[in-house]
């Protein structure tokens, strides 16, 4: 017999888990991307709780019966920054973004999916690497997440002391791991979102959750290698002789380190917040039943923000004497403008809308509120003198939080229950949602209101002990207080999430009559997307498709 | 009924965008990628800068004349490679972009042989430099000699671990090209490569001119 028979490929059984682990589907790296961050979110909170407990009592240390010994407490500190920042915030925005940026243009998958793949299955590992200081003798990175040199340098010949053991170096390898995972992100976001929209779907008619990836991801792409060259130099000093930030004769300089680090590091703070504001502009105007007031001017407040997020760098080192403090002092004022912007757009969203308090908008509310303080008391400390006064105490503390917590945080939270539907097919608890969103809004603000009179009663910042009559014990027992409410307000979140999970409301397509393109797919999406899409004609692509379908029957049955 | 027909057969007039002509997605990410890496660099060319700003002789005295551009022999009687080295470099990328306009034009012995000549220069260069540190580490020059050495040994050092990534992609390229995987209507991965390859020469042309001319 001369005949060729194809076979069809055998069915082959693939168990849930196999599947998960070789996924390409941007749908599932993007919520690997969640539960991975979560986990770190988890580990870092619990780090915080060590720090608050042992800052509970004035002069509290291991030697007199106190919780943890002050070099635990600086891993402790130091650790807990680096799971929040690098392992938290960053990596789940960018797990928003690859779940729903995709969706939102009308495309299959990202532009290089198992690319994507490759740069969620670094953070583990690099998060790993990182944790894994632990358990090494020396223990983990202990100089602050800026691992400033001297601190952070390892050998002093001078002094002839060891300042930290391997953990540090474990620190730059996973950040530089880590990085790389961010960079090879950015390069999938920007391709994707260029080459890979539907039909119709011109820039400016993006969603702009759209929108805050793009520009975070160019931000991504030309500050995080700078970091990475950071953190090569300073392995380079620890491990191989070299002279960069090593201070004495023939030798380099320890501020170079701190600008080549704060070209990236401040950057980051507006590739940290970008993404949480595009996920609160796309549930406002669903939550308040109007489109977004000025969708233009956000989108260019957006792009301001991340051309002026790089001339700002040095505002972090106004106390080093070595930059020039007029011209980054201006930009730093100058850079609230668009931010200002934004606020604006988001007020005259709600303005007479027709608001739905569902828990995305509560989140959403949280995000405004805190994010206005948290911007506010940072235009303060852009004002030289009042930066001289206050650099490296808690005000600092406090502001850092309000932006990162009270805003990204948020963010994430109204993100979680606004597109939870869309992911698992089920709806989140609304009553548990607003039990952890009234509880994390109070905790919060517990702990961190409370940081700005300490800063400003001159508390430094990552000190492990102070003194009872330094008038801080107060202040710092509500901290306390407050953390654990946010540490309590995390609960109802995850059995939500389990209970959702298996007995959820069934969501349907588009529960929340929203705008963007994700919702005019099936819940969860079929892999690759989309059977057919509707017209693209404006950037509420699904609320005219539903209310031409609408005026047409209409029309009909009159 | 209609509305539903028209959203499942989109026919735009006026605003149709196409996303597929154009720069190729591979080229695109390899563009994007390269943008990265040139930020990669400055942050080690900023550290050059700033250091050699404040040293007192740049290189130390006691260096000044082994690294000198335009002799062959050192004063121990060493071989100077940095001159050859460097018209090596330049070679192969002339090399590397005739090899792309052979494919274009489904010229595949030219594109064969030209990637097959880029890759013995990068080799070459690559052997080239080692002995060229060779002669440094000889000469006493480190890792630790002051921030010269310091920033000498990471700037060529990244500059050659980039060669070297070059060499692995061109050789992958030529690996497929052999497998007869490419044709004047599919080269995005040769164009992409050889926009890597021009990158890594550009740097080369960078660090010669900073660190021995200027």
């Amino acid at each position: 017999m001369a005949t060729t028979t194809l076979h069809p490929a055998a069915q082959t059984y693939r168990s849930t888990l196999y599947e998960w682990l070789t996924t390409t589907d941007h749908k599932k790296i993007g919520i690997l991307y969640l539960i991975n961050s979560m986990i770190f979110f988890i580990s870092g909170g619990i780090l915080a709780l060590v720090v608050r407990l042992q800052l509970a009592l004035p002069a509290n240390s291991s030697t007199m019966g106190g919780l943890v010994s002050d070099d635990f407490y600086n891993q402790a500190f130091t650790m807990h920054a680096s799971f929040m920042l690098f392992l938290f915030i960053i990596p789940i925005l960018a797990g928003f973004g690859n779940y729903a940026v995709p969706l939102q243009i009308g495309a299959p998958d990202m532009a290089f999916p198992r690319i994507n793949a490759l740069s969620f299955w670094m953070l583990p590992l690099g998060g790993l690497l990182m944790a894994s200081g632990f358990l090494v003798s020396g223990g983990a990175a202990a100089s602050g997440w800026t691992e400033y040199p001297p601190l952070s340098a390892g050998f002093d010949p001078t002094t002839g002391l060891q300042y930290n053991g391997t953990g540090t170096d474990l620190w730059i390898m996973g950040l530089v791991l880590i990085g790389t995972s961010s960079i090879l992100g950015a390069i999938n976001f920007l391709v994707t979102i260029f080459k890979m929209r539907a039909p119709g779907m011109t820039l400016f008619r993006m969603s702009i959750l759209t929108w805050t990836v793009l520009v975070t991801s160019v931000l991504v792409l030309m500050a995080t290698p700078v970091l990475t060259s950071a953190l090569i130099m300073l392995f380079i000093d620890r491990n191989y002789g070299g002279q960069f930030f090593v201070a004495g004769p023939g030798g380099g300089q320890v501020v170079l380190y701190q600008n080549v680090f704060w070209f990236y590091s401040h950057p980051a703070v507006y590739i940290m917040i970008l993404p949480a504001m595009g996920i609160v502009s796309e549930v406002l105007p669903v939550f308040s039943r109007k489109p977004l007031f000025g969708y233009k001017a956000f989108v260019f407040a957006t792009v301001g923000i991340g051309a002026l997020g790089f001339s700002v760098w040095a505002h972090h080192m106004f106390t080093t004497g070595q930059v020039f403090l007029p011209f980054f002092s201006l930009m730093t004022f100058l850079i609230a403008v668009p931010t200002g912007v934004k606020m604006f757009n988001w007020i005259a969203t709600l303005w007479r809308g027709k608001l739905v308090f569902s828990t995305p908008l509560l989140f959403a509310f949280g995000f405004l509120m805190m994010f206005l303080i948290g911007g506010l008391n940072g235009a303060f400390s852009a004002a030289v003198p009042v930066d001289f006064a206050l650099h490296d105490t808690y005000w600092v503390v406090a502001h850092l939080h309000y932006v990162l917590f009270g805003g990204s945080v948020f963010g994430v939270f109204a993100g979680i229950y606004y597109w939870f539907p869309k992911m698992t097919g089920r709806m989140l608890d609304e009553t548990l949602g607003k039990v952890q969103f009234v509880l994390m809004f109070i905790g919060f603000n517990l702990t961190f209101f409370p940081m700005h009179q300490l800063g400003l009663l001159g508390m430094p910042r990552r000190i492990a002990q102070y003194a009872s009559n330094a008038g801080w014990s107060e202040l710092n027992q509500i901290a306390t207080i407050g953390g654990f409410v946010i540490a309590a307000s995390v609960l109802p979140f995850l059995w939500n999430v389990l209970v959702s999970l298996r007995s959820g409301k069934i969501a349907g397509d588009d529960p929340w009559e929203a705008n963007t393109l994700e919702w005019a797919t099936s819940s969860p999406p079929p892999p690759y997307n989309f059977d057919h899409l509707p017209e693209i004609r404006s950037e509420r692509p699904v609320f005219d498709a539903r209310h031409r379908r609408t005026a047409a029957t209409s029309t009909a049955s009159h | 009924m209609s509305t539903d027909a028209t959203a499942l057969t989109p026919n735009y007039e006026h605003d149709v965008i196409d996303t597929h002509h154009g720069i190729g997605t591979p080229v695109l990410g390899m563009l994007l990628f390269i943008t990265s890496e040139v930020m990669f660099f400055a942050g080690l060319f900023a550290a050059y800068f700033t250091l050699r700003a404040d040293a007192q002789a740049w290189p130390p005295k006691e260096f000044a004349n082994i690294l000198v551009p335009f002799t062959l022999f050192t004063e121990s009687g060493a071989l100077n490679l940095i001159v050859p080295m460097t018209i090596l470099l330049i070679t192969s990328s002339f090399t590397c972009q005739l090899g792309v306009w052979g494919i274009r034009r489904d010229d595949h012995t030219a594109f064969r042989r030209n990637f097959a000549v880029t890759i013995v220069l990068g080799a070459l260069f690559l052997l080239m430099e080692m002995y060229d540190w060779s002669v440094l580490f000889h000469e006493g020059l480190s890792m630790s000699t002051t921030t010269f050495g310091t920033t000498y040994f990471t700037l060529t050092g990244f500059h050659g671990a980039h060669v070297f990534g070059g060499v692995v992609m061109l050789s992958v390229v030529l690996y497929r090209g052999l497998a007869g995987q490419f044709s004047s209507r599919h080269y995005d991965m040769v164009e992409a490569t050889s926009l890597y390859w021009h990158f890594v020469d550009v740097v080369w042309i960078l660090l010669f001119s900073v660190l021995y001319v200027l």
